[in-house]
């Protein structure tokens, strides 16, 4: 089937589309506001910019923050809880953690009222034999309680149910006889996982999250169809990996990072279509700098995270490092003296210094548009007429240059370097912290601001070189095009090697494979290919962490062939052996999780569609006074989406394009390759 | 000494604290304990090649080791000096807790990093270790009278002399656990993490002059120090004495007193100790090092923004009196620590609420609860469950207290229920919020918590418990009221029974189908409980947090007009 494929990222400021004609491969993309509370508004008006007939989309993807904001604003369902006796107190009290380490300060309200969380008699013990079988009437009894209260979902949460499900199964199937919707999310369905605050957590959420995320998604859908859409709907989710819209409806806490997972898998195939396999991309946004890298052309994945403080989702993810580093952070000198950057934010609203929006405090952002790199009379976003340089320099003079003893110049600069150090600081972390050298990578910024500072990020870590994609203010909405369909799947083993029952393994193995067969066969996307890999999570006994051990399965027609002892020991050895760099003498192995992944390929268009012409015009449209180190430059101003092919341009020089600002310092340059990316490098390369 | 600007001096900050919290993240991933891979009982950092002060702490270890390891180091140091042959690439290691402060519970690792031949700085590292010997697996003996009961004692030794390691010490130190395996791990890990440290410390050299980091130490010194005086200085000048009371010592059933004149006096501060209970018999005396290093704790508790830097302490001077529990002499046990740090911090933020309420938070359940149930199974495997218990925070001028939170010396989070149940014969009966346990206040304290753990081995078990708050309660301040106590019993066959010491017993004998029950303090509350809207007090009722009857007697009736 052929026809237009789109991605819709929904942002907090900008919905952006990304169309593919798949016919003759060509792309156009378009930006509206984002609209609130409801975004569906953007969403359809930024598809009937671009496609007249919706009959003619054959997909589309969204990469959507309704989940991530539900969340962030507590604006879910009335959920209730129904769970194992003595236990209703667990998602209230976490895993005895505190919001912040110093001062003792802050309280928690979980998503779930203590007064919608019942307990019915029922327990499994560790072992999975069960001591209380489930009492059925008093379940139904507190089913029927909590929609007198007003729940719209239930999560049920029985202790060990990982380990067996049947209680949970049965109170289950007897709340969904009642329960008058389908919010209804069960824990071993979600998170067949050890560990209860996390898989209490994950499942609380995920019901919390349901009658929203769902409501949204169907009205899209409708709204879609009404306009005569017949092709398929599906969902960006954390994992990087898309999902129909009845799993996205079904399981909305895998959707809590989509958007910047999006992000990240476009970088990772921009990159790798410029020939750089491994890339570590960086998104500045107004309050955070986030940071993900991706090695050999494999994205990161980390088992969980917390949304907010107490608030853990416990699901495959994208590895996203933040750190309080944006536009919009805050420079400050504190009473030692010393200059620090955020983590206070001035964000987008009321935003920096220079918007006029009531901020006095100075920002990153001020610190560029001071020293000249951001044009103050056609600021980036369309939404302000023109910047005020003399309020933002005012701003870092009072905050930063006085009581450091600086001139405002010399203080813009200084921002800059500590904010750069911090951001050099979080690129460090995510790659030499995991044993990879920075210097093997390239740097590729994405969102409007990262641009600013690629040159720096160079100079401060030591990598080679910045891809900077052609349209970076889009890449998330072009990510959605690009991901794969993909399933992950998690169950609790617990077993010794030697202890192992390969046949019960072999069949949870099978039943991943199933399920995660069936969502690819009921998807109408084809596939190129289909993949599936197997991961078990091990230790030594007595070790709490685990390593991922991966496996080599052989399948035959769809049927898995469990792996014997002995491969499962090797393949754990050399895991642990690449991790720490030792093996323990007599240690005796155990398996703690199997981690499944199925995943069906989509086909790839080609970026070198979306290309300039391979001849034109190299002339500057103006030239600008810009500060470097310790003078001004007059560097020259090129309009960056006409510059041909090959054109090399050397700095310092600046790049503009309606949504981003590239910056080229003084000893580096600038190249367009064959897809339109900029590679920054110092000059004297190639 | 040369100057250094003050860019170059944040930049180099933030490197350097980022070499200290990537050697945390190694020994976390590595350790073998969930004490310290779960707990995070463990720090990391660099310290004064000459005197052996704090330079820099990584930020996620154990906030206690910000203050202690120093003392560890400066240990090394006199040894060192004394043999005359300190080498690049020794490693000295010890635990005993009368050089190197806190309990023996934490072995040192001390490692002089050599730049050019010459001493630049020292790294250290600190873990909490599974056991190490003693009269009680994990090491909370509260009948210890001597720490030749609580476990085996280092004193500083060279682990490796070179870079060469001596395996002798290593076999030493694993025949005298009862967990060797969890002991090897953990020992890895930290050497792991000093590894890397050099690894790190080299590249920042290849970077930057020694000289500029030098001066860049130094530099955040002097920033520390200078950071410390003008918070002093905003703080009313004036003397505020408060004390305080541990239960007991395990050995002898009277309370032991920990006093505190706390004087501020323009920028700089005195912490005066003079009155607290002379050296006990029982293991909750405390070594100097760790009386100064929770002065420092409760300190930056206070001022959350300074940073973890020996110069913070420079404008303050900590008196305790030389015959105290705060100062104990060798061999006198020092197991229980936690629990009279704790005190200590409660009189600190107690004596703080007169200068300035809205500075500190009221107490928080002030008692590690050290809980540990052993026995054998029946094919004569030995089994261990050792955990601390969470309670409830104080109260703050901003917000209630936090239900169920950690101890103010650390930041570990408490093993999941499922994983103890899966790898201990035991099950929870009640892993719950303790209704009734907060402070009344404005803002009240937070909730503690009920753990009730049956045995299901049936050769039953045995259970140590060293607990606190048993009989003083955790405080209010600015009017607010008192957290509930701790309150302890254990099954028997002819029903529950609470232990003579209220809060610390050994070798309770459980049957098979026999519980403990652990019901913690609540946190205490910030201003008068006349304060408080009926609004907050009827959605506490609403919720089960408070009863009625509880709510009638902390604030009338009022609520009862409130719909929550």
């Amino acid at each position: 089937m052929s026809g237009r494929m789109i991605g819709v990222d929904v942002g907090g400021t900008f919905t952006d589309v990304f169309v593919l004609n798949e016919a003759d491969g060509s792309a156009t993309v378009a930006k509206v506001p984002t609209t609130r509370p409801d975004q569906s508004g953007g969403f359809l008006d930024g598809i009937g910019r671009e496609v007249e007939d919706l009959s003619e989309i054959s997909v589309v993807v969204h990469g959507t923050t309704a989940g991530t904001n539900a969340l962030l604003e507590r604006k879910g369902a009335r959920t209730g809880v129904i769970c194992t006796e003595g236990l209703r107190d667990v998602l209230e009290m976490r895993r005895r953690d505190r919001p912040r380490t110093w001062g003792l300060r802050g309280d928690f309200d979980p998503v779930v009222d203590r007064r919608d969380r019942l307990e019915v008699p029922e327990r499994t013990l560790a072992d999975g034999t069960i001591r209380t079988p489930v009492d059925l009437d008093a379940v139904r009894k507190a089913a029927k309680q909590l929609l007198e209260q007003g729940c719209e979902a239930v999560a049920i949460l029985f202790a060990n149910a990982y380990a067996n499900p049947d209680n949970e199964a049965a109170a289950v199937a007897a709340i969904r006889e009642i329960w008058p919707n389908p919010h209804v999310s069960a824990s071993s369905e979600i998170l067949p996982e050890i560990r209860e605050f996390e898989r209490f957590s994950t499942t609380a959420l995920n019901a919390y999250l349901q009658p929203e995320v769902s409501g949204y998604l169907t009205r899209l859908e409708n709204a879609l169809r009404s306009g005569g859409f017949d092709g398929e709907f599906m969902i960006v989710q954390s994992n990087g990996g898309v999902m129909g819209v009845n799993t996205a409806s079904r399981l909305p806490v895998r959707t809590a990072l989509s958007g910047p997972a999006a992000g990240v898998i476009a970088s990772g195939y921009i990159a790798q279509s410029a020939g750089f396999d491994n890339v570590i991309t960086g998104d500045m946004g107004g309050t955070s700098f986030d940071v993900s890298l991706i090695s050999q052309g494999q994205t990161m994945l980390s088992a969980q995270t917390s949304i907010d403080f107490g608030m853990v989702v416990r699901n495959p993810m994208i590895e996203i490092t933040t750190i309080g580093a944006g536009g919009g952070s805050i420079a400050w000198v504190d009473k030692g003296g010393l200059l620090n950057i955020g983590p206070e934010s001035a964000g987008s609203n009321p935003g920096p210094v220079a918007y006029g929006f009531g901020n006095d405090r100075p920002t990153v952002t001020d610190a560029n548009v001071v020293l000249g790199r951001i044009d103050p009379d056609n600021p980036i976003g369309g939404k302000l007429e023109r910047l005020d340089v003399e309020a933002a320099g005012k701003a870092i003079d009072i905050h930063v240059g006085e009581p450091l003893g600086l001139t405002r110049l010399e203080a813009a600069e200084a921002i800059l370097r500590v904010a750069n150090s911090r951001m050099a600081g979080a690129i460090r972390l995510v790659s030499i912290e995991r044993g990879f050298d920075p210097k093997r990578f390239a740097f590729m910024p994405f969102g409007g601001g990262g641009a600013l500072h690629a040159g720096a990020m160079l100079a401060e870590v030591g990598i080679a070189r910045a891809i900077v994609p052609r349209y970076p203010g889009v890449t998330s909405a072009l990510g959605c095009v690009i991901a794969d369909m993909r399933q992950d799947f998690v169950q609790t083993i617990n077993t010794l090697v030697t202890q192992l029952n390969q046949a019960a393994l072999g069949a949870f193995m099978q039943e991943h494979v199933d399920q995660g067969m069936a969502l690819l066969d009921a998807s109408r996307t084809t596939f190129e290919r289909r993949e599936v890999s197997f991961e078990l999570d091990m230790a030594y006994v007595g070790q709490t962490h685990t390593v991922p051990v991966s496996l080599t399965v052989k399948m035959t027609d769809g049927k898995v062939t469990a792996p014997g002892k002995a491969d499962i020991e090797q393949a754990f050895d050399t895991a642990y052996h690449a991790t720490y760099g030792r093996l323990l003498k007599n240690g005796v192995r155990r398996i703690l999780n199997l981690r499944s992944a199925v995943t069906g390929k989509r086909p790839k268009f080609d970026l070198s569609s979306l290309a300039p012409a391979t001849e034109g015009k190299v002339a500057p449209s103006s030239t600008r006074k810009v500060h470097f180190g310790n003078a001004w430059h007059d560097t020259a101003i090129f309009d960056r989406l006409s510059l041909p092919v090959g054109t090399v341009i050397k700095g310092p020089a600046i790049l503009t394009q309606p949504d981003t600002t590239v910056l080229i310092e003084p000893d580096f340059q600038g190249r367009v390759d064959s897809f339109g990316n900029t590679i920054i490098e110092p000059q004297g390369e190639d | 000494m040369i100057e250094i600007d003050p860019i170059t001096l944040s930049v180099l900050a933030g490197r350097m604290e980022q070499i200290a919290d990537e050697m945390d993240a190694t020994l976390f991933r590595a350790a073998f304990n969930p004490i310290i891979a779960e707990a995070h009982d463990a720090s990391h950092g660099l310290y004064s090649a000459t005197t052996g002060d704090t330079l820099i702490q990584g930020k996620s270890g154990l906030p206690i080791f910000v203050g202690v390891m120093s003392f560890a180091v400066k240990a090394v140091i006199e040894k060192a000096a004394a043999d005359g042959d300190l080498e690049d690439g020794d490693i000295y290691i010890f635990n005993d807790a009368h050089i190197g402060g806190t309990h023996l519970s934490d072995m040192r690792l001390v490692r002089p990093y050599f730049r050019n031949g010459t001493l630049f700085c020292y790294l250290a590292s600190v873990g909490h270790w599974h056991d190490v010997g003693g009269a009680v697996p994990g090491n909370y003996n509260p009948a210890a009278t001597e720490v030749f009961q609580e476990a085996f004692v280092l004193p500083p030794v060279k682990l490796a002399r070179k870079g060469e390691i001596n395996q002798d010490i290593i076999d030493i130190l694993l025949r005298n656990t009862r967990l060797p395996q969890s002991a090897m791990g953990d020992l890895n890990g930290q050497l792991g993490a000093l590894d890397l440290g050099v690894r790190r410390m080299d590249e920042l050299l290849d970077e930057y002059e020694a000289d500029t980091v030098s001066a860049a130490l130094a530099a955040l010194s002097d920033r520390a120090e200078a950071l410390m005086r003008s918070e002093l200085q905003e703080l009313p000048d004036g003397r505020w004495e408060t004390e305080d009371f541990l239960d007991n010592d395990g050995i002898t059933d009277e309370p032991l007193r920990i006093k505190l004149a706390l004087e501020i006096k323009d920028d700089q501060m005195v912490l005066d100790f003079t009155g607290s209970s002379p050296q006990c018999a029982g293991p909750v005396n405390i070594a100097l090092p760790t009386t100064v290093a929770t002065a420092y704790v409760a300190i930056k508790h206070v001022f959350p923004a300074l940073p973890a830097n020996a110069g913070v302490m420079r404008p303050i001077d900590v008196i305790v009196p030389e015959d105290s529990l705060l100062s104990a002499k060798f061999p006198a046990p020092t197991g229980g620590y936690t629990e009279t740090i704790l005190r200590m911090i409660d009189v600190v933020f107690s004596a703080f609420a007169n200068a300035a309420p809205g500075r500190v938070v009221a107490n928080a359940y002030g008692t590690i609860n050290a809980l540990s149930i052993a026995g054998k199974r029946s094919n004569g495997q030995p089994w261990v469950m050792f955990s601390f218990y969470g309670g409830g925070h104080g109260g703050s001028v901003e917000s209630d207290g936090l239900n169920h939170g950690n101890a103010p010396i650390s930041t570990a989070t408490i093993p999941p229920m499922e994983i103890l149940e899966a790898a201990y014969p035991v099950m929870f009966r009640q892993w719950a919020l303790r209704p009734d346990s907060a402070g009344a206040g404005t803002h009240r304290g937070g909730l503690g918590a009920i753990y009730e753990i049956e045995v299901l081995e049936e050769n039953g078990a045995q259970a140590f418990l060293f607990g606190e708050r048993g009989k003083f309660a955790p405080k209010g301040i600015a009017q607010g009221g008192d957290g509930a106590m701790n309150v302890f019993t254990y099954e028997q066959d002819d029903g529950w029974k609470a232990p003579p010491l209220v809060s610390k017993m050994r070798g309770i004998e459980l049957k098979q189908g026999q519980a403990v029950r652990l019901e913690t303090p609540g946190g205490g509350g910030y201003g008068a409980a006349g304060h408080r809207s009926p609004e907050a007090i009827a959605r506490d009722v609403a919720r089960g947090h408070t009863s009625a009857e509880q709510a009638d007697q902390d604030y009338g009736p009022a609520w009862r007009e409130v719909t929550p």
